[in-house]
């Protein structure tokens, strides 16, 4: 029986909300004790974390990998390579490919690419209406036979009500869960930046933030109708809070999600024109910010995520208006994190039950904790290393961040998937 | 004051001692222009290229004569008949032409921003000429000028910017030039054609033109593109006019000496009343005009100046 012990680690325990000093031990690719003194000596492997943080691995909602269509962009094995040493252990992609994932064989093609590629876990999710285009839902039955973990059109808004209304209805019979971008379509067409001061003076069309409000509205009011299990991928503005804790409130089975982006970042990044910084829905007012990050420390938000968008040099090398949407995020995505815990904003227990409990709960996975005969999905990092970053050592295929340039602080040392070592740097 | 500038991509990025030391040189080159002999070789043996991947007729036009006054080479490119359909992009274009090493690159582009872009990727001074809802600087630049010259100062004025703020490239270049120098800036217009975010720009907002143009020293019309007066930003062209129209009776707010200005090219019967546009003792528009050529050719002026001092970089 090949078992791991993790000796002298501080253990990020999200469930009990709190970090304390131990071991834990690993049997068969799952936790199987765990504990702060008498560590047991049976370990065929012991790996000493050097008082270092291990939490549970990341459960990234959200991230592009763009095969099938432009493997140039992103392949499994890039974003799997970037996935691991972001400690990020399970990856629930994206359908937004050219052409979408809408149809059980092209699930399974990338099932099979994913899992050959990958070294971590990969969780396909799938189209909400064929092509993303908003007219006819998907083969939900079978996609979910093929393992589609989730149905989304992602940044593509079911425009109309009738079909939104239909494929809900029908995803809850199935117990389907739905992931939702919140956007008033009229409002924020041809939007670049969110309206105001910044977006007026850089002569940027603007989107208020009402837009969203109206989009999350909307799908609440269908969710209500329809009793469908829903998932708001992000949620970026306060105006925006009222109408999700109504809807908890009703009982409705409702969470929510934001990106690291718009919680470490606000509009005036944009600075000249830099489009490293245009994402979906455009960066917010540092007001907004603050109200995400709180919206997270209270629950309201209840999950993280990278929304890494790949896009290569030339669909960014455009004038603001012109150039593609979304950033690169699977190695940047702790470390940004940690910059809320460094200031004080968000305690570590509270970062990984957003970016890993959380997440793993909402799609019904064991992983995302630290309990005994959860899967040994871990990441060992140390909180504390300053660096530079520098875009062009990412090990995605598109260089993409918002974040080349800028400090950081904390750096993975090394990352488990069912106990099996994926990433290792333990120098850093 | 030295001008420091490598680009003129703005008013924002100026001080208000370059924006004394563009106007100053401009007023020379304003009785250069009244003369006979209207030449000098501030610019000789320079190449300005005016890549205009907008229409223009008036602003294309003063960017080449003020280039030809000072003794460049001035060839003008349109971007919009050229290659840049699908396919070349703005960088590559801005590559191509880099290659062919001009001095000075006038460039006016629809989006806001890609002058900037634009500017990163090639080793000679770039001018904008308009960029997007973004800057028009020499525009801002030329009213400034006018202003001076007329009003003996640019300083504690009242000045009403009145029409389609929110599109206006010319507003956005003049409330930031204005406020640097400041002068009390109001603006006037419908709500639907004010940018988002007005409060916060240090400008008083009017809806109700009558108040607006109280006592105000000048008044600042825009022009209103034809294709925002079809229901969607104002209900018609008739209701424009009767609320924001400038007239003699509105005029009659203002101080009695105000000057009235605008960019041109005018809608009459829209934006403004076809005999305060012809007014000399009111309408300074035909000085505003005059005032673009030296506005311009003391911008490149001061360009090529800063070129000349410094070795070329050698772009990465």
């Amino acid at each position: 029986m090949t078992t791991v012990l993790f000796q002298n680690a501080r253990l990020v325990d999200p469930e009990a909300g709190e970090v304390t000093e131990g071991w834990l031990l690993v049997e068969e690719g799952r936790i199987a004790a765990r504990g702060r003194e008498d560590a047991p000596s049976k370990a065929g492997e012991r790996v000493d974390c050097g008082g270092k943080f291990l939490a549970p691995g990341i459960v990234d909602l959200g991230v592009k990998v763009c095969e099938p269509g432009e493997r140039h962009k992103e392949s499994y094995r890039s974003a799997g390579a970037a996935a691991a040493a972001g400690g990020v252990t399970t990856m629930i992609t994206r359908p937004d490919t050219a052409p979408a994932i809408d149809s059980p064989e092209t699930l399974e093609f990338v099932a099979r690419r994913a899992n050959e590629a990958a070294p971590v876990n990969v969780l396909p999710m799938a189209a909400l209406t064929k092509g993303r285009e908003g007219r006819e839902m998907t083969e939900i039955g079978f996609l979910m036979d093929a393992g589609a973990v989730a149905f989304t059109d992602c940044d593509h808004v079911v425009a109309d009500n009738k079909v939104l209304s239909r494929a809900l209805t029908y995803a809850r019979s199935l117990g389907a869960l739905v992931i939702g971008h919140v956007q008033d379509p009229g409002l924020s067409a041809g939007a670049a930046a969110t309206s105001g001061k910044f977006a007026s003076l850089r002569g940027l069309p603007g989107v208020g933030t009402v837009a969203e409000r109206m989009g999350l509205e909307r799908d609440l009011a269908l969710v209500e109708a329809t009793g469908a299990k829903y998932h708001i991928d992000q949620v970026t503005t306060a105006v925006s809070l009222p109408a999700l804790e109504r809807a908890r409130a009703a009982g409705l089975d409702v969470t929510a999600g934001t990106s690291i982006h718009h919680l470490t970042l606000n509009e005036l990044d944009v600075a000249d024109y830099r489009t490293f910084f245009k994402v979906k829905p455009p960066l917010r007012s540092e007001d907004d910010r603050r109200a995400m990050v709180e919206a997270v420390r209270d629950g309201s938000i209840d999950i993280i995520g990278s929304m890494h968008t790949p896009q290569d040099e030339e669909s960014k090398r455009l004038p603001f208006e012109e150039a593609a949407s979304g950033a690169v995020a699977l190695e940047t995505l702790l470390p940004a994190a940690l910059r809320l815990y460094h200031s004080g904003e968000l305690g570590l227990p509270c970062l990984f039950r957003a970016l890993a409990l959380n997440p793993a709960k909402r799609l019904g996975l064991e992983a995302g904790r630290l309990a005994e005969g959860a899967p040994a999905d871990l990441v060992l990092f140390d909180a504390d290393v300053p660096f530079v970053l520098d875009r062009w050592t990412l090990r995605s295929k598109s260089k993409n961040t918002p974040f080349d340039g800028q400090r950081l602080q904390g750096r993975v040392l090394a990352t488990y998937v069912s106990g099996t070592v994926v990433y290792e740097n333990l120098n850093a | 004051m030295a001008f420091q500038h490598a680009h003129l991509l703005g008013i924002e990025p100026l001080a208000p001692s370059d924006i004394s030391t563009i106007l100053d040189l401009s007023d020379r080159y304003v009785d250069l222009n009244r003369r006979d002999q209207k030449h000098s070789d501030a610019l000789a043996g320079l190449t300005q290229i005016n890549m205009f991947f907008e229409n223009s007729t008036r602003t294309q036009a003063s960017f080449e004569l003020a280039g030809k006054r000072l003794g460049a080479d001035v060839m003008n490119m349109a971007m919009q008949a050229s290659s840049i359909k699908k396919g070349e992009t703005l960088i590559d274009t801005a590559m191509t032409l880099n290659a062919m090493h001009p001095d000075l690159l006038v460039v006016r582009h629809p989006q806001s921003g890609a002058v900037d872009l634009l500017s990163q990727k090639v080793n000679c001074a770039v001018l904008n000429a308009g960029d997007g809802r973004h800057e028009h600087p020499t525009q801002a630049l030329l009213d400034a000028l006018t202003i001076r010259r007329a009003k003996g100062r640019l300083h504690r004025l009242s000045i009403a910017i009145c029409g389609d703020i929110a599109h206006s490239r010319v507003a956005r270049s003049n409330i930031i030039l204005l406020g640097k120098m400041e002068n009390r800036v109001r603006l006037v217009g419908p709500s639907t054609l004010m940018p988002a975010g007005i409060s916060e720009f240090g400008v008083e907002v009017f809806e109700d033109m009558r108040e607006g143009l109280r006592d105000v020293d000048v008044v600042m019309m825009l022009r209103l593109q034809r294709e925002r007066m079809d229901g969607g930003f104002i209900p018609s062209e008739r209701e424009y006019y009767h609320r924001y129209g400038l007239d003699a009776e509105k005029l009659g707010h203002a101080k009695a000496d105000a000057i009235v200005m605008h960019p041109g090219p005018m809608n009459r019967g829209v934006e403004i009343d076809g005999e305060i546009a012809d007014d000399i003792n009111r309408s300074v528009i035909q000085e505003q005009v005059e005032m673009g050529v030296a506005v311009r050719m003391a911008a490149m002026d001061l360009l090529a100046r800063n070129l000349r001092a410094k070795p070329k970089e050698v772009m990465a």
